[in-house]
């Protein structure tokens, strides 16, 4: 156990671009290692133009690098397992820390299950015990429970919720060791990526003002009415998964549990219940504002404001005095 | 053809009740089923048997009341399942759990034949980790793909499958032997038939401890000898609930508060530029 030394963030990036979650992870990654004493390290596997400043000015002591040009074009969990592995294996981290995203989450059971070592899921918090050891905080149940969690193995792997904790502030004068690791193909055979589905360019968790709509909504016309109340705000169009599935929306606007989970300014839910499902995906926001006609849905318990009244008519007195002011 | 859907027993979340004091789930308090993800896993098992005509065995660990999750996988059109369930594997961590999955799907491939394809759900709703498939797929040394939403297309020796990843989609080739995880989002579970339901109430789980697994192979592999990670202590985080304000009437008196508000704390102007 005493070889392993230092708090490794395994950053994601994809065509050249960091993962914001990658800089949230150094934020975190720079507390536990001044408890530690230890260093901050990166491992990065990416083009070779990747620019790495972005890591050094958020305090990556050390940079563990694989370039490639082509191969981490597309996201590949198998490549990546793999040269991510001989980084980790060579460098014998005490901790590591991947973004729970939906590529984090994917590659870091593997890399767990290659060096045996645990591995903890969807982290909202981190620590450092008396001993040294990492105390890993993830919600369970519901989140009706905060579970501490230690592992008895090296390296101590977590993966950190997106959004849960700011990003470290870039400073400027800092340095990094870059070093550079060869490039593996996979040992466990490929995953081809046939093609890539070009996408709305749409990113609901950066939205400072998202207007989410539920089944109080009637047809996919009426999400012009959304539209405009979040236009009025200054914000984006979010959905329940009811409306999704429905086809009312994509899925990139679906905000939950199985959807995204955002932390905006401000919430507004139109015509949402607030099923446990849901509010596992928004009720971290500052406010939050509920319109429902039912006054005995749950969304008005976690809401700051409350106006029991049918969307149809509330959203566009709304929309006049947003306007009026 | 071969496909394993792994399968798991889970407290119906929705109705099961919490103890604040302990911080443990009341087991007893609610029914269960099984797990939400898995039913797209075993109808989409089963959508490639119809296609192609593949055999389907469900794989689940638990308590051996759990077997009831096998019946249903085979009333749900499966046409085997192995319950693993023993001492040995009580207290297993992720790690611990996929080593006994790995080493069960193994087992089935000396029982049965080869495996093609393993399918599991993207994640379980009590343990809500989502890290035991590709746990499963590295200790079977076989690739994954993870949060499947759809198939484009199938034969006997590779998928295509679309997955979505940080604001892209893609169109993914997997070539057997590899598992997949799915997303709600791939498939509408059909109900049982009544003549799977009538099979699945007559069939006999085989039950599995380490020992089926075959000689040489480490119990401390299983259950809390195999998990290196514990839960060291539990803490009841503070209720969510705010203090809200709410109108039934006069609603042009809750604008003017709210708005207030929005400007005070700058979200309106931030977002006017």
């Amino acid at each position: 156990m005493a070889d392993y030394k230092g708090v490794m963030v395994c950053t994601e990036q994809k065509h050249g671009k960091f993962h914001r979650v990658s800089f949230e992870l150094l934020a975190q990654a720079q507390i536990l290692a001044k408890k530690l004493g230890e260093p901050v390290y990166c491992s990065v596997l990416g083009p070779s133009n990747l620019d790495l400043s972005q890591l050094t000015s958020r305090g990556a002591d050390e940079i563990f690098m694989v370039s490639d040009d082509n191969a981490f074009e597309y996201p590949d969990v198998m490549l990546t397992t793999d040269n991510l592995a001989q980084i980790i294996e060579k460098v014998k981290p005490s901790v590591c820390l991947f973004g729970a995203t939906s590529f984090g989450r994917s590659l870091a059971p593997r890399i767990a299950a290659r060096f045996g070592c645990g591995l903890t899921a969807d982290c909202t918090g981190l620590d450092i015990d008396e001993s040294g050891n990492l105390i890993q905080i993830r919600p369970a149940f519901s989140e009706n429970i905060l579970a501490h969690i230690l592992s008895s193995a090296r390296p101590q792997m977590a993966t950190i919720r997106y959004k849960e904790f700011d990003e470290q502030t870039p400073v400027e004068g800092l340095k990094s060791n870059v070093k550079h690791f060869d490039f593996k193909d996979s040992s466990v055979g490929l995953i081809e990526t046939l093609r890539e589905i070009k996408q709305e360019d749409f990113n609901i968790t950066d939205a400072s003002v998202v207007v989410s709509a539920g089944k109080g909504l009637k047809t996919p016309e009426d999400i012009k009415l959304i539209e405009t109340l979040a236009k009025a705000l200054g914000g984006v169009v979010g959905g329940s998964r009811p409306l999704i599935d429905e086809g009312f929306l994509t899925k990139p606007h679906q905000v939950g549990y199985s959807g995204n989970r955002v932390k905006p300014k401000l919430y507004v839910a139109c015509g949402i219940s607030g099923a446990p499902q849901h509010q596992a995906g928004m009720k971290e926001a500052d406010i939050i504002l509920a319109i429902n006609t039912d006054p005995s849905a749950p969304i008005f318990n976690i809401a700051d404001y409350g106006i029991v009244g049918d969307l149809y008519q509330v959203i566009p007195s709304l929309i006049e005095a947003i306007e009026k002011r | 053809m071969r496909i394993v859907v792994m399968v798991k027993q889970v407290p119906d979340m929705e109705r099961v009740k919490f103890d604040q004091e302990k911080g443990t789930i009341d087991r007893k308090s609610a029914g269960t089923e099984m797990n939400p993800f898995d039913l797209n896993a075993l109808e989409a098992a089963v959508q490639v048997k119809e296609e192609l005509g593949a055999e389907v065995v469900a794989i689940s660990m638990g308590p051996p009341n759990a077997e009831e999750v096998i019946k249903e996988s085979i009333a749900r059109g499966a046409d085997h399942g192995v319950l693993l369930s023993d001492r040995r594997f009580g207290g297993s961590d992720v790690k611990a759990t996929s080593n006994a999955l790995a080493y069960g799907i193994k087992t089935i491939e000396r029982e049965y034949g080869k495996v093609d394809l393993v399918i599991c759900g993207m994640q379980t709703v009590d343990g809500d980790t989502g890290q035991v498939g590709p746990e499963v797929a590295e200790f079977l040394n076989i690739p994954h793909i993870a949060y499947v939403e759809g198939v484009e297309r199938v034969d006997e020796e590779s998928i295509d499958v679309v997955c979505d990843i940080w604001e892209g989609v893609y169109v993914k080739k997997l070539k057997y032997p590899g598992l997949l995880t799915v997303t709600k989002s791939l498939n509408n579970p059909r109900l049982p038939s009544f003549k799977n339901k009538m099979a699945a109430k007559k069939y006999q789980v085989p039950v599995w401890n380490p020992d089926n697994f075959g000689e040489g192979i480490s119990e401390d592999l299983f259950g809390s000898k195999g998990s290196p990670t514990r839960v060291r202590r539990v803490v009841v985080p503070k209720s969510h609930v705010r203090a809200g304000k709410v109108w039934r009437e006069d609603f042009d008196t809750a604008f003017d508060e709210i708005i207030k508000r929005l400007g005070d704390e700058r979200v309106l102007e931030v977002n006017n530029g």
